[in-house]
């Protein structure tokens, strides 16, 4: 009984303690730039969530579906993009706009997943890479709708009062930490019901299901829309918080950055995501900090190149986490505590690799 | 006619650069079952070093030009093997894995890039006459072309020798139709892999001199962008199948031109409409064995 209530009543006090953060006056010098009341750490929590909530998104397809995409940042910028586009050129108030934002990223999921889907594992990849470049080129080139590479600005005058400007950076907090619970909800609702399971079947044992007289290819299809449209509501919070939005928020680098988060969290895990999501956050923020204090500008060269690049630092933590932490951190610390608890361990990115490895047997052997 | 001509030689050339950075990547998807996203930082580098070569030597000598390009190659060998023996074979069968390290590696590359070049483009300079044009019927074809073409048939020609002549080809081919029986016979695949990486490196690393030629300036997104397209041309060549993406190359590039000169510029489209129509029609891409 208390295992089982456990993570529900931790995930409540945390959605609670989030909610009242705005209220109090604490410091955490180092991580946080300033006291959590002030505006600066609250739009930096907020773009926690955001990208918190695009990992757990993404979690849904790499850790359940076993869907290696690398075009998730389409359905992103579908979101920033379609909401910008809807209250700038339609004039369309903000809610409306939302839910518009919302199908677009829809539609444009169904379509792209229902033809990247003719293949699977790295192909798979490769041909959603290819999506999310059109929509990125489509993005860049269209500057009278998108505004190019200048970025789409939000127009202020559709969205109401108490969502814009630096004063009202608490109400834009609690916006987005509205996104990222209903985001953890609906995901941890497919994850749960049977459409989850059968996606999880699928990415142990595709023929297995086939034979049963189930459809894969519908569930996987039924997952990646989900997760797309979960996307796009992060992309309509990030567009809001931003107050605008640039073409890397449909690049083939943003995707890149959702990977790094759920690998570093742990893939498979959705309290993984959004550790994982935070945590780069942080890390990208300090680290920016970092490469432009004078203790770096003081060292030598070969020194001062490498960590003055955030990017560079990531990218190498995101190797070493691969190589030697391949379960990401809530990987580790639920093998950790699952071990010392006597249980068996799996790791979930090996189990992705098995099921591919085994597709690709010949069926002879197998019988 | 001139304009038809001009689209047609110039949508070779640019087939002729994707094929130099389609076939290395081909060939390791083939043998290894490994997507290298780092293929574009491999490229990257040697267009980065080519271009130190080439102005150390002054830039307007066709000495410097064939130095660099043979630079370029070695130091995209060089990277490729490197990263196989330090990145690639520690995780060895785990596929996922090691698309997600050549993942970070291009993350981490493009990034030190612009910390050691900075993040504008640089200009560059060649010999003169690469600047000018040559007429063919009437069309007038900027001469980079014609460089990019004969290095990618030279390419070509080579790894087709290769892979035809020689005992490790013949092992790379046997290791790309059935590993599993090669391994049977006793013959350790994995140090082809790390062969099969070195040249997929050194034809990334002519690509990206050449490239940086094409585009006029390098800059530390060269490979990124040309890394789509010869992801896209793999594809539809068909995985690991070189002839392949030899003839997706040119497909691709052909229509893409077309669509830029005579569609309003909408190359980048078509490129990806026409993935997807291969992909609802042949998944397997156009000379893929079944999927």
């Amino acid at each position: 009984m208390m295992r089982r209530w456990a993570p529900i009543v931790v995930g409540v006090a945390l959605v609670v303690l989030m909610a009242v953060l705005p209220l109090l006056n604490l410091s955490l010098p180092g991580i946080l730039p300033t006291p959590t009341y002030m505006p600066g750490t609250l739009a930096l929590l907020s773009l926690c969530m955001v990208f918190a909530a695009l990992a757990l998104s993404y979690n849904l397809l790499l850790g359940s579906a076993g869907m290696l995409s690398f075009g998730h940042a389409l359905y992103f910028g579908a979101g920033a993009y379609g909401l910008g586009i809807a209250l700038e050129h339609f004039g369309v108030p903000l809610f409306p706009g939302i839910f518009v934002a919302l199908i677009g990223g829809m539609i444009i999921a169904f379509l792209t997943g229902a033809v990247a889907m003719r293949v699977s594992g790295i192909p798979f990849a490769m041909v959603t890479l290819a999506f999310a470049q059109a929509g990125s080129v489509m993005v860049r080139r269209n500057s009278d709708i998108t505004g190019g590479e200048e970025g789409l600005g939000l127009a202020t005058e559709q969205v109401p009062d108490f969502l814009i400007g630096v004063v009202n950076t608490r109400s834009l907090y609690w916006f987005t930490l509205v996104v990222l619970v209903i985001v953890y909800l609906v995901v941890l609702w497919v994850d749960t019901s049977r459409l989850g399971h059968l996606a999880r079947a699928t990415r142990e044992n595709e023929q297995r299901v086939r034979v049963l007289g189930l459809h894969p290819y519908r569930a996987k299809l039924m997952v990646f829309v989900i997760a797309a449209v979960l996307a796009s509501l992060a992309g309509v919070a990030y567009m809001l918080l931003q107050s605008g939005t640039v073409p890397r928020a449909v690049s083939a680098d943003l995707t890149i950055t959702i990977l790094v988060m759920v690998v570093l969290g742990g893939v498979g895990f959705r309290w993984g995501a959004i550790v994982g999501g935070v945590l780069y956050t942080l890390l990208d923020q300090r680290l920016t900090v970092l490469a432009g204090s004078e203790a770096i500008a003081g060292l030598p060269d070969f020194l001062r190149i490498p960590l003055s690049e955030p990017l560079f630092l990531l990218g190498v933590l995101f190797i070493l986490v691969v190589m030697f932490l391949p379960g990401g951190i809530a990987g580790t610390i639920d093998a950790w505590w699952r071990r010392r608890r006597g249980e068996k361990v799996r790791l979930s990115l090996r189990t992705i690799d098995d099921a591919d490895a085994e597709a690709e047997a010949p069926v002879e052997v197998r019988a | 006619m001139s304009m038809l001509v001009l689209t047609l030689i110039t949508g070779v050339g640019l087939g002729a650069l994707y094929f130099l950075v389609a076939s290395g990547l081909s060939l390791i998807y083939g043998l290894m079952h490994v997507l290298n996203f780092a293929h574009g930082a491999f490229l990257t580098l040697s267009a980065f070093i080519g271009w130190l070569v080439a102005q150390a030597l002054g830039t307007a000598s066709w000495g410097s030009f064939l130095l660099s390009i043979v630079v370029g190659a070695l130091v995209g060998a060089a990277f490729a093997t490197l990263t196989e023996l330090v990145l690639i074979r520690p995780l060895y069968e785990r596929h996922i894995e090691q698309v997600l390290v050549t993942v970070g590696l291009s993350f981490a590359a493009v990034a030190l890039f612009e910390g050691i070049w900075g993040t504008d483009p640089i200009n560059i300079a060649g010999p003169p006459w690469l600047k000018q044009t040559t007429e063919v019927l009437g069309a007038r074809i900027p001469n980079t072309y014609w460089v990019l073409m004969i290095a990618a048939v030279l390419v070509l020609a080579a790894l087709v020798l290769f892979l035809q002549k020689t005992r490790y080809g013949m092992i790379i081919r046997a290791g790309v139709e059935n590993r599993s029986m090669v391994t049977a016979l006793g013959i350790d695949v994995r140090r082809s892999f790390t062969l099969v990486f070195a040249i997929g490196g050194a034809a990334a690393g002519i690509g990206g001199v050449l490239a940086m030629h094409y585009t006029t300036f390098v800059s530390a997104h060269l490979g990124s962008t040309l890394l789509i397209f010869a992801f896209i041309v793999t594809v539809i060549g068909g995985l690991g199948s070189l002839t392949g993406a030899a003839i997706a190359s040119v497909l691709v590039a052909v229509l893409q031109q077309f669509a830029n000169s005579y569609l309003s510029g909408t190359g980048d489209f078509i490129v990806v409409i026409l993935l997807a129509l291969v992909l609802l029609v042949r998944p397997s891409g156009i000379l893929g064995r079944k999927a």
